[in-house]
């Protein structure tokens, strides 16, 4: 990576970034990407949230899901980690409390794969700054 | 389609799962069930009105669902897609029902601005923050800019710092700035020490980069080229990211020299600390990271006239940092809207102790204690009664149950005689002794006074000492009046705000909780039940079988007597363990 000289500059890479994740969320290409953010603060790697995020990585690309498996910060839902969000395309997303790799397996399977939501949703409970 | 249900605990006990199971029911009925899908959810945050049914996609959210309700649900909306009008949620200002979910103003009592990209990007990637306006903020005040207008806009904002003191951040920048140097510094305060606090670690390790932002558009503003977070030795993982965090930011040229080419130089160092609460008061933050000792020094001179190395230094926590990007981006109007007369914009709260839902939240000042505890903390656990809460750390105080509506402010809680400190609340329910609360903290102060002055060195002790006595039933009613002349003095005399707020646990539970006080001191009674020395153990012997369970499983031996004989318990060795009470099959053990 080239060094930022400008706000031109930095303005053109915050496009750029932006427009690839539009690309992931509004591709037409059937078999699109699915996003998977593991919360990995101190709270969710205590319960666990490493072993889950390798469970991810491990089965996704096993059992051939294109999906992009990330980290991410603490989601406030510290009584429910391990957590994690799917970002299925075209839809809102999920997050999904209390992840065991028996839970893990029946998102893939069931919610990842058929689109059939499951017990175990942290309802949104807040507001953005874009909002 | 999906009807979601809440599966949160006040929910649950109202009957949740049967609606569940009575919707299944129903769908059964209609031959629905392969295409709806009833999912039963976390907490939705308005446990006031639950059980809560949201239909998906169209966002109707029903209020007080009774299991009876299933059936219309399905026949009306599922099937005849009209909405149930009696179970919507009626806007209590102009009584209209609300359909949809986002509707409901109070629906969503959090904001997120501090945390805006925490648990949504990735923290290990700048370009996710990038692609989240991420160093805009800095390119604005570097290229459109001039320092005074940013101090102003900050100013104008409202902002006020979050760690505790609340002193307005603008106005702090502006004495920094003000003050003729050929070197100055920009420190963040990453050293959080309040037991159950995790906001400041939450804000490193889910997004670095904000508060990397925030340091160099200060020292723009301040004209530092110079920046240092101070931060404690135990958050491996913050520290990890915040390194990680640095090192992109100098890759793309948003850290170091001729920043977005305006000229600007601005470079960031770690200092660890030993894990020190003292080191959280900004002179003895400096001289730890100077090297010396962890201990303050009488204010004035202020850091921001001379601080580390002596040169002017700019010192702000964490999540003050965490909110100036957003205030730059949207404006000082925007931030300044929320929020209370005095106090703007959001805090974010470590909600920890008794309450289901632990966790960091975010909310906008002004918000009551109720609405933290209830609607977002989903109440109490194990559905006891709430008899305390926390604020403020060992500095702050314990508020009751008349203090819940108090909307949270700077101002409100010192007036209720806690303060809002930097965001640990800590939920106490009816099981929790305040005297051993208040013990609790002290032992905390005690602990970590650095011990450069005698009142909180020596005065600490000794209201240890006999909150001691009192928890083991030694106590005297004047021990009281001890405890509240000794807390005064140590609050007028000592030299730096540890000391001077280190009795605040002990006189706002003596005021708050005085009964509990002279129950421990009158009655030799403990009434949660959680002082041992306060608590006995008897045998009834007429319900005593001799069947020597609790004989045998004492573990000190406390226990004595033969088969088929009444037992007896030597109360000089009992050790108030209590496992005789639970292994007991005929209720022969008392507890008084």
């Amino acid at each position: 990576m080239s060094k930022i000289t400008s706000l031109a500059d930095l303005r053109r890479i915050k496009e750029e970034v932006q427009s690839k994740i539009k690309l992931r969320e509004n591709s037409d290409n059937p078999e699109q990407v699915v996003q998977v953010k593991v919360g990995m603060a101190t709270c969710g790697i205590a319960s666990g949230a490493r072993e889950i995020m390798k469970y991810f990585v491990e089965e996704l690309e096993q059992q051939a899901v294109d999906a992009v498996v990330t980290q991410t910060g603490c989601m406030g839902y510290c009584y429910a980690e391990p957590t994690v969000e799917i970002i299925l395309p075209h839809k809102a997303p999920v997050v999904f409390g209390f992840v065991t790799k028996t839970k893990a397996e029946e998102i893939i399977d069931t919610y990842i794969k058929k689109g059939k939501l499951i017990d175990g949703i942290i309802p949104i409970t807040y507001k953005t700054i874009d909002e | 389609m999906h009807i979601l249900i809440c599966g949160g605990t006040g929910c649950k006990a109202s009957e949740s799962s049967d609606i569940k199971e009575k919707l299944n029911y129903f769908l059964n009925e209609y031959d629905l069930e392969d295409e709806i899908q009833v999912v039963l959810t976390g907490c939705f945050g308005f446990c006031e009105k639950g059980p809560i049914v949201k239909i998906l996609p169209d966002n109707t959210f029903y209020i007080e669902v009774k299991p009876s309700d299933a059936e219309d649900i399905v026949k009306e909306h599922i099937i005849k897609g009209r909405p149930v009008h009696r179970l919507l949620y009626k806007n209590p200002k102009n009584d209209f029902k609300v359909t949809s979910a986002t509707n409901i103003d109070f629906y969503k009592k959090q904001i997120r601005i501090a945390l805006r990209n925490c648990g949504f990007i990735n923290p290990e990637n700048i370009e996710e923050y990038i692609g989240r306006d991420g160093y805009q903020a800095l390119g604005k005040c570097l290229t459109e800019l001039t320092r005074t207008q940013v101090i102003n806009e900050v100013k104008e904002s409202g902002l006020r710092g979050r760690g505790g003191g609340g002193f307005p951040t603008g106005l702090k920048w502006e004495i920094t700035r003000n003050v003729e140097a050929d070197q100055k510094y920009v420190v963040c305060n990453a050293d959080e020490g309040d037991p159950g606090a995790f906001m400041d670690r939450s804000i490193l390790e889910g997004d670095p980069h904000s508060v990397i932002e925030a340091m160099a558009i200060c020292g723009y503003c301040i004209g530092s080229d110079s920046g240092l977070v101070y931060i404690r030795a135990e958050y491996p993982l913050a520290i990890e990211r915040l390194k990680t965090a640095i090192k992109q930011a100098e890759e793309y040229g948003l850290l170091g020299e001729d920043i977005l080419g305006t000229g600007f130089n601005f470079k960031i160092e770690l200092r660890y600390g030993a894990g020190a609460f003292v080191c959280g008061e900004e002179t003895a933050l400096i001289h730890s990271m100077e090297g010396l000792r962890g201990e303050p020094t009488v204010k004035p001179p202020f850091p921001s006239v001379s601080g580390y190395r002596g040169k002017p230094t700019n010192v702000n926590n964490v999540e003050t940092f965490a909110n100036i990007p957003v205030i730059i981006n949207k404006g000082a109007s925007w931030f300044n809207k929320i929020g209370t007369e005095k106090s703007k914009g959001t805090k974010v709260f470590a909600l920890a102790g008794k309450i289901n839902n632990v966790g960091l939240i975010e909310v906008p000042m002004g918000t009551t204690l109720r609405e933290v505890i209830y609607d977002i903390g989903g109440g109490i656990k194990d559905g006891k009664g709430f008899k305390s809460v926390q604020t403020g750390g060992p500095s702050g105080g314990c508020l009751t149950k008349k203090f819940l509506d108090t909307p949270i402010d700077y101002e409100n809680l010192i007036a209720a005689g806690s303060m809002m400190g930097s965001g640990g609340m800590i939920v106490m329910d009816e099981d929790d002794c305040m005297v051993s609360i208040a013990k609790f903290y002290l032992e905390f102060t005690l602990e970590e006074s650095c011990g450069k002055c005698s009142p909180c060195r020596i005065g600490n002790k000794r209201l240890h000492e006999i909150l001691c006595k009192i928890t083991e039933g030694k106590g005297e009613l004047e021990d009281i009046d001890r405890l509240k002349m000794l807390s005064d003095v140590i609050k007028d005399t000592s030299l730096c705000g540890l000391g001077q707020s280190s009795p605040n646990p002990v006189l706002s539970t003596i005021l708050n909780f005085e009964d509990e006080y002279l129950a421990h001191v009158n009655d030799g009674k403990c009434p949660a039940g959680q002082c041992k020395s306060l608590m006995r153990y008897d045998i009834i012997e007429e319900l005593c079988t001799g069947c020597t369970l609790c004989f045998r499983n004492c573990p000190v031996g406390a226990i004595t007597g033969e088969r088929r004989v009444p037992h007896y318990i030597d109360q000089s060795i009992c050790i108030k363990c209590g496992v005789c009470f639970e292994k007991c099959k005929f209720n022969a053990i008392t507890l008084t």
